[in-house]
């Protein structure tokens, strides 16, 4: 989950980690996105080197794996910031104010929609509805839902990530 | 009942009344609202402070019991005493609630909200949960244990009846008779269309295929419901039975559970539950000694919401893109890898249990006359207690908002509801009396779909609230058919447009016919059904849509600057 992509990189071949991360799927049915998941879950993005192993292991041509990563629009192609933020843009967080949310958000981590921040310690992600709608409006560091948000607050949370991550 | 049940269940019963009767039993509401609210920072900090007290209890993290203006939730049962319920609990409160109930034996009552307690107690100052409008409005029966058992504890469900309606399918009923009964009981799928679950089971009994899957989709991706991810998170073990009835019933070899991947609280609930259920032998071969057998997996998908459509789900399974697939041939006949299939949604699915063992007729008596059984409700935004409710259907829109969510936030009336996802209607005051029953709603231009009631105040914006139910819908499209792909695109333009006070009439005949070629020409659902949100506020808010045209260069409405913050289908790189 944590993507410490850089710092894996220098211990350990890419390919060894994400062969390791398509052979330690414990379903008993695997194909070309259950793969692609594991991977994203191992490092967070889904490089060249993924796409040509996940071909090889599940025995279709790179372009029937690209269609599929290339369609579901969690996965992505290069490195992501270290802290992965999600903000809810559904009718039900609109409602309670998520687009204030998503400027201040926009303001405070210097992105002018989805990307990441100028010091990559952050992507920002627009999420349709992260499920906790009666908490709303939400957004989620790292999968973890925080709920009840406001201008302010996600402006706190960004500058403390910004600055403590090192 | 079965030999094998019965040791299983008394072995369940067992443990059941250790935990209730031996120590003191803390339940903390988790789940991913209970999360959003801060319950996992609670939970660690009632453990921190059962440790510095030294204290022998047991404590559980639960799902979430529905009430989730009053989450985080904490709530303790002592042996000897009723169960106090704890709400909107606050880090600093924990260490209160633990010393002076658990050991100064004096629940903390000014953040107490209700107790449960035998009908012959009372506790002071606070009521019994049962009395509560939001519970006491409720019939529930999908939502019975939720909050009350350890979604992660099998025996926990055992000990309150679980399992005991997969022991009379398999060992006292045949394929036919469970057919049958969910048949007669009326039973309607709880995904969106409504098709007869009994009748959709029957076309898939009879093929003899060597392999035949049922598949349960809880992919969920419509904003504003979390009924299916409740489920999954609160009572797992409900959904596993259903659908291993489902399979005894249509004499199917394996089950799938079909979950966005992301939602780690039901992925990992499902996970267990299903470990658990091979375990006991409720899955795998020979099922409680009969001669059944039946595998189960957990299937994750990525973001998408088409992967919801039935057919594109079962490509999700197989690895491919989620696109709908053309029909016929139908599931039934080649769905998953071209084998029979049959395919229901979560909450349908939990309902099985209940109806195999109280009986179709029991069901039947419960609720109208063209939809038997309940409900589940989300309610969310402008409303005093948004929350996860089980409602008898039949009951109108208005008392749903009234008794059960407590009337408007901060008393603004309410204007407008986003009911059953963003692919149905958006209701007006004149559609609040309507029936909660597919039928009824329908007739509304609306649905009960996804379960979702998002509630806007006086103050929302019905044309700016489009433009963001459009722009999921034009989002999500996943671009198989050239309708809902460009159509969708089309009608965000225009509602742009709209937004910006710079669209003419004309733009709304344009619209109304981009809406009728989507419905015409699109394979599944999304593209189908993506005018509804339009066509129903044109119904009930004309006025203020028309009050948006021709307005060009004034400027002054709440959107002049007219732009909304949204993904793009280019995703950055």
């Amino acid at each position: 989950m944590k993507n410490n992509t850089s710092e894996l990189k220098k211990t350990l071949d890419i390919r060894e980690i994400i062969r390791k991360a398509i052979n330690s799927q414990k379903q008993p049915t695997k194909t070309v996105l259950s793969s692609l998941l594991a991977i994203e879950d191992a490092i967070s993005y889904i490089p060249d080197e993924a796409v040509e192993e996940t071909a090889e292991f599940c025995n279709v041509s790179i372009n029937d794996v690209w269609s599929v990563a290339s369609f579901y629009t969690n996965f992505r192609f290069t490195p992501p910031g270290d802290k992965m933020l999600d903000v809810c843009w559904g009718p039900s967080c609109h409602l309670l104010g998520a687009q204030e949310i998503l400027k201040s958000i926009a303001s405070a981590a210097e992105v002018s929609g989805e990307g990441e921040s100028p010091d990559r310690k952050l992507t920002v992600r627009y999420n349709t509805c992260l499920g906790a709608c009666a908490q709303g409006p939400c957004i989620a560091v790292d999968h973890k839902v925080l709920g009840f948000q406001t201008p302010d607050k996600v402006k706190k949370l960004i500058n403390g990530l910004r600055t403590k991550i090192k | 009942m079965s030999k094998t049940y019965e040791l299983i269940k008394s072995n369940a019963l067992d443990k059941w009344e250790t935990l209730v009767q031996g120590k003191p039993w803390i339940r903390v509401g988790g789940g991913v609202s209970g999360e959003a609210a801060g319950s996992d920072e609670i939970f660690a900090t009632v453990k921190k402070s059962i440790k510095e007290n030294g204290l022998d209890v047991n404590i559980s993290s639960v799902g979430s019991i529905g009430l989730m203006y009053l989450e985080p939730i904490i709530d303790i049962k002592t042996p000897n005493g009723p169960r106090i319920f704890y709400g909107n609990v606050e880090q600093e409160d924990v260490v209160d609630i633990v010393v002076k109930h658990l050991i100064d034996n004096q629940p903390l009552f000014s953040k107490a909200f209700a107790y449960e307690g035998l009908p012959n107690e009372v506790v002071e100052n606070i009521d019994e949960l049962s009395t509560l409008p939001a519970i006491n409005y409720q019939k529930k029966i999908v939502t019975k244990n939720f909050g009350n058992i350890d979604p992660n504890d099998i025996d926990q469900y055992i000990a309150n009846g679980g399992y005991k309606a997969l022991d009379i399918a398999v060992n006292e009923r045949t394929p036919g008779e469970v057919v049958d009964e969910v048949k007669n009981s009326g039973l309607r799928g709880r995904g969106g269309a409504a098709f007869p679950t009994g009748l959709k089971w029957s076309f898939l009994a009879p093929s003899d295929s060597e392999k035949k899957y049922v598949l349960c989709n809880s992919e969920e991706g419509d904003p504003g419901a979390f009924n299916d991810k409740g489920i999954l998170e609160s009572d797992p073990h409900t959904l596993i039975e259903g659908l291993i009835i489902n399979g005894y019933a249509t004499r199917s070899t394996k089950g799938y559970v079909f979950i966005r991947h992301g939602h780690n609280h039901p992925i990992s609930a499902t996970n267990t539950a299903i470990k658990q259920a091979y375990e006991k032998g409720f899955l795998g071969t020979n099922i409680l000694g009969s001669d059944f057998s039946f595998d189960m997996e957990l299937a994750l998908t990525g973001d998408s919401y088409v992967a919801g459509e039935e057919t594109a789900l079962m490509e999700a399974i197989e690895g491919k893109r989620s696109t709908p697939r053309f029909k016929p041939p139908f599931p039934a006949a080649a769905g998953l890898w071209q084998k029979p299939t049959n395919i229901n949604n979560v909450k349908t699915i939990s309902y099985v249990p209940t109806i195999v063992e109280k009986g179709a007729d029991w069901f039947k008596s419960i609720g109208t006359e063209s939809t038997s059984g309940t409900a589940l409700v989300c309610l969310s935004g402008h409303i005093t207690r948004p929350g996860l409710y089980e409602v008898e259907m039949g009951k109108t829109i208005r008392h749903v908002l009234e008794e059960l969510g407590g009337g408007p936030l901060d008393g603004n009336e309410i204007k407008v509801l986003q009911a059953g996802g963003p692919l149905n209607g958006i209701l007006g005051e004149a559609a609040f009396d309507t029936k909660i029953d597919f039928d009824e709603m329908s007739k509304a231009g609306a649905s009960i779909g996804s379960g979702g009631i998002i509630v806007g105040n006086k103050n929302t914006d019905i044309v700016d609230l489009l433009r963001n139910l459009i722009a999921f819908n034009q989002f999500e499209s996943c671009g198989k058919c050239f309708p809902c792909r460009l159509g969708n695109t089309h009608m965000l333009e225009i509602l742009d447009r709209l937004c910006q006070q710079k669209a003419l009439a004309k733009d709304l005949d344009l619209i109304e016919k981009i809406g009728t070629s989507m419905k015409i020409g699109s394979l599944c659902g999304h593209g189908q059904l993506g005018y509804n949100p339009i066509s129903s506020a044109l119904r009930y808010f004309k006025d203020e849509i028309d009050a948006c045209l021709n307005k060009e260069n004034e400027m002054t409405g709440p959107f002049a600057n007219g732009t909304m913050m949204r993904p793009t289908r280019t995703r950055p790189q």
